[in-house]
């Protein structure tokens, strides 16, 4: 990890490579975050609008609980879970496929931090353009509630406007974009690490993608409640 | 050039001698300069005045041909684009690979990869070139090829050039100093016409293999 972050030989080219890695770790991720989010909006209005059945409770709820539900836990914490499978996967497996082609040697061989120039900008990359992830997610999964919840007629135009409207807290967008950021961090240094660590052949690879994405899930899920537990309670 | 059977240690040396493995005992001297006595930047100044040619070519699979001859270009120079491009072609042309620029190393042959590989590890002008078993994987006509092109460019740039290899018949076209390593020993070292005349058993073992060493060396 200290390698990751050595001095840059030539910065230009880091930088270059930063765009490289939000582009395809994130442009490429904007699809399956945006299918996800809408459906998950989608659900969580119909299945709490079936739940809430008392007639104590106002029929705004509906939009104070896809809200809620969307900021504080789904777009920052579920959405990163499935970010860790699907770029985490494929950091790893590109970092230990250049490990076991002896890609890693040839940069080592030309006087280049390996780790710097290739965990580095993967990071970076992460931890700026995964909170734009994040919120954009937010926004759809808002939008998908709207759009679902009036065409089942589970909720109207007004109740559910005033629902995301009522009482809202923006601490609860900054806290989700802290979580953000650190899990940004795990989920492109712990991938990195089990790829750039590779040894052997296509099976390790694919065992290294593995571990990388199980761990960092977990770490995901540990520091999700160490986050919550610091920053809300 | 170090020969000797496989899994004797030829490819464990020479990452030794380029820093990739690190060593239990001993010297790597570039100029008398211990690589392993310096610090990380000295490390870094000497790694800059080596080329080096992989067994597999190790060329950057999301690099196109033309990208990974300049990359070490754009790594280590202030050339503007145009220069590194210039640069890039004259090292490709020099490998014999034109109209290649715009391919991806999944779209080579195996001898085109290893010419890739060539052109990109001369980019920078080194002082020493390391090739290891630069004839695996290849038909004896591309070995030849490849062979006579490493010889080529030792000669036309005055470098130090070390081979791994165990193909006998890459020691007698480009050979000029030979170590036979056996068991992760330097067991005999001399010259190309030495090693046909030796008595060592176990060198002999290894020179004398195929048949064709054999008929070469009835005829001495």
């Amino acid at each position: 990890m200290k390698r990751a972050f050595g001095k840059p030989e030539k910065l230009s080219l880091y930088r270059a490579r930063i765009f490289e890695e939000m582009y395809s770790l994130g442009i490429g991720s904007l699809g399956i975050v945006a299918i996800i989010s809408v459906f998950m909006g989608a659900v969580i209005t119909i299945q709490t609008a079936f739940n809430f059945e008392s007639p104590l409770i106002p029929p705004y709820a509906v939009g104070v609980a896809v809200r809620d539900t969307m900021i504080l836990e789904f777009s920052p914490a579920i959405v990163s879970l499935i970010l860790a499978g699907k770029i985490g996967s494929s950091i790893a497996s590109e970092i230990g496929t250049m490990r076991v082609t002896e890609q890693i040697d040839a940069l080592e061989i030309m006087g280049i931090n390996s780790a710097g120039y290739l965990i580095f900008p993967k990071i970076i990359a992460s931890v700026l353009f995964n909170p734009i992830l994040i919120i954009f997610s937010m926004f759809l999964g808002i939008l998908g509630g709207y759009v679902f919840g009036l065409m089942a007629g589970v909720v109207t135009d007004f109740e559910y406007i005033l629902g995301i409207t009522y009482e809202f807290r923006p601490f609860n967008v900054i806290y989700a974009l802290i979580k953000t950021g650190v899990f940004a961090f795990i989920i492109a240094s712990v991938p990195a690490y089990h790829g750039y660590y590779t040894k052997g052949g296509a099976l390790e690879v694919g065992r290294s993608s593995t571990k990388g994405v199980v761990y960092a899930s977990v770490l995901i899920l540990a520091f999700d409640l160490i986050l919550t537990q610091v920053l809300l309670v | 050039m170090i020969i000797g059977e496989s899994g004797s240690g030829k490819t464990t040396l020479l990452k030794c001698m380029v820093g990739l493995n690190e060593i239990d005992g001993g010297e790597v001297l570039f100029n008398d300069r211990n690589f392993y006595d310096l610090d990380f930047k000295g490390k870094k100044e000497i790694r800059k005045e080596i080329g080096m040619l992989f067994q597999g070519g190790a060329l950057f699979d999301s690099k196109t041909v033309e990208e990974n001859v300049v990359f070490p270009i754009s790594m280590f120079t202030e050339m503007t684009e145009s220069e590194k491009r210039d640069r890039a072609n004259f090292c490709l042309q020099r490998v014999n690979l034109q109209n290649a620029n715009d391919l991806y190393p999944a779209e080579l042959s195996g001898g085109m990869k290893k010419r890739v590989a060539i052109a990109r590890a001369i980019a920078v002008q080194p002082k020493y070139l390391f090739c290891d078993e630069p004839n695996s994987g290849l038909d004896p006509k591309t070995s030849i090829v490849i062979d006579n092109l490493i010889k080529e460019i030792t000669d036309e740039y005055g470098i130090t050039t070390v081979v791994i290899t165990h193909d006998m018949n890459s020691v007698i076209e480009i050979g000029d100093n030979i170590m036979f390593i056996y068991k992760g020993d330097n067991w005999w070292q001399g010259s190309k016409e030495e090693i046909l005349r030796t008595e060592n058993q176990e060198v002999c073992d290894f020179v004398y293999a195929t048949k064709f060493m054999k008929n070469l060396k009835t005829k001495f």
